[in-house]
């Protein structure tokens, strides 16, 4: 019995991640103006530098590029519940659980931060330089960082989609309970950037992992909860 | 009067922090000196409010499992009672860090942490008031507050010990244990810490119970 409801829950989840890439793929303006938004940030980030990459010394450099991959991700996963219209919500609602729910968009978010933040931190390196000197390092923080924001801004999304003006209130909600992940993405990344050694950032990769547990567990006990209404 | 036993054990204990706060034999230290006071009247803020913010989400999860008007509007009293005892031990940290540290603010991790830990209970009051149909305002804001407990443990209590911080007991400033040789600050502290969660626990009570009472006279009228 607990395997084969495990069988259904798989085949649920494959299901709503493969109606989420086929509605991306047809309605390409959102994932059109997402990629914009990333090079409109980054080329203003390197236009109000003064095009003088010299006064970007590599800790403002980091923090910028958090920063920016902070709202892309907020802009980018707050429409992820919202884009839903009430029927489709109520078809769903009718045929498939509310853990299957969850999990497939935190894994869709997370596929796209993903594409969102290498694509980000490509472009921000070509544009503004790249002073990272351990890149394999610089990348797994990265990988953290849109597994981390995708999973706590799924939760909070569904949340803020119920309410009344969901815009202002997804970055209110999201950024105080978003802020431990950052600081310690900052630091993890801050070190990848001076090429310390690897066992310095163990602390923050083995925390940032826990965190990344704690957040997904909850989402999926709370979330049937909040399907309800 | 049986029942109300700790109300007045509350008032004894509070009278005998603030007489023996002020007026009881501290040890001499540099730096501290007189300040070292503020253990009786900070720290327990800080004892208090985690309490009390446990106690709402308690009272979340029992929501979620039982809605009832009760349980949603004493999570709701006891977050805004956590947020009262946050804002007075910012503001007595503040006003100690001045005269010790030199600053009100120092980028402190601990600081940090709580005025981080306040934010998300503000986000929680905005994201209150933004409903009008009281089931789901109770459901959703249980959800939130549930959800940004879970995100708020790893914030006070793995993040300040990654990093050095200014208070005493971190980055090898001597801590409670060092100063305290004769136990003489821990005679008034854990009385403190007992009398202020009880006068915490006492208003959560009044104003949940005034809650209750008046969400009924609407139901009637």
């Amino acid at each position: 019995m607990g395997q084969n409801r495990k069988k259904v829950l798989l085949k649920e989840i494959l299901y709503l991640i493969r109606k989420d890439l086929v509605l991306e793929w047809r309605q390409k303006y959102a994932l059109n103006g997402m990629l914009l938004y990333v090079g409109s940030v980054v080329f203003v980030c390197y236009l109000s530098f003064g095009m003088r990459s010299n006064i970007l010394v590599a800790p403002v450099w980091n923090a910028m590029l958090w920063i920016i991959l902070l709202f892309v991700s907020v802009n980018a996963i707050a429409k992820s519940f919202m884009q839903e219209n009430r029927g489709r919500l109520l078809y769903f609602y009718s045929i498939v659980s509310p853990q299957g729910i969850i999990l497939a968009k935190i894994i869709y978010n997370t596929a796209l931060m993903l594409l969102l933040a290498l694509i980000c931190f490509v472009f921000y390196g070509f544009v503004l330089g790249n002073p990272v000197q351990d890149v394999p390092m610089f990348l797994l923080s990265i990988l953290l960082g849109a597994v981390g924001f995708s999973t706590s801004l799924t939760m909070i999304s569904s949340i803020a989609s119920k309410a009344a003006n969901s815009s202002t209130l997804m970055a209110v909600l999201s950024f105080p309970v978003i802020v431990p992940m950052l600081l310690m993405l900052i630091k993890m990344s801050k070190n990848a950037m001076d090429g310390l050694n690897r066992s310095a950032s163990l602390d923050e990769l083995l925390t940032l992992l826990a965190i990344n547990m704690i957040v997904v567990t909850v989402s999926y006990i709370l979330f049937p909860y909040l399907w309800r209404s | 009067m049986k029942k109300n036993w700790w109300k007045a054990l509350a008032v004894v204990l509070l009278v005998f922090t603030v007489v023996a706060g002020m007026l009881s034999n501290v040890p001499r230290l540099a730096i501290l000196n007189e300040t070292i006071r503020n253990l009786y009247f900070h720290v327990p803020m800080w004892f208090g409010m985690i309490l009390i913010l446990t106690t709402s989400v308690v009272y979340s999860i029992k929501y979620l499992r039982n809605p009832t008007v009760k349980n949603d509007v004493i999570a709701f009293e006891a977050a805004k009672v956590g947020i009262l005892f946050g804002v007075l031990g910012i503001v007595t940290g503040m006003e100690w860090a001045k005269f010790t540290w030199g600053e009100y603010w120092s980028n402190d991790p601990k600081q940090n942490a709580s005025a981080i830990g306040l934010l998300i209970y503000f986000a929680y009051l905005v994201l209150r008031s933004s409903f009008n149909e009281q089931q789901q305002r109770a459901r959703i804001s249980a959800v939130y507050n549930i959800f940004a407990f879970a995100a708020l443990i790893p914030l006070l209590f793995i993040l300040p010990r990654l990093t050095d911080s200014l208070h005493p007991g971190n980055g090898g400033n001597p801590g409670f244990n060092t100063y305290d040789l004769d136990s003489s600050l821990r005679m008034v502290f854990y009385p403190a810490v007992i009398g202020w969660t009880l006068l915490g626990i006492w208003i959560v009570n009044v104003k949940s119970r005034l809650e209750i009472l008046r969400q009924r006279l609407y139901e009637t009228v």
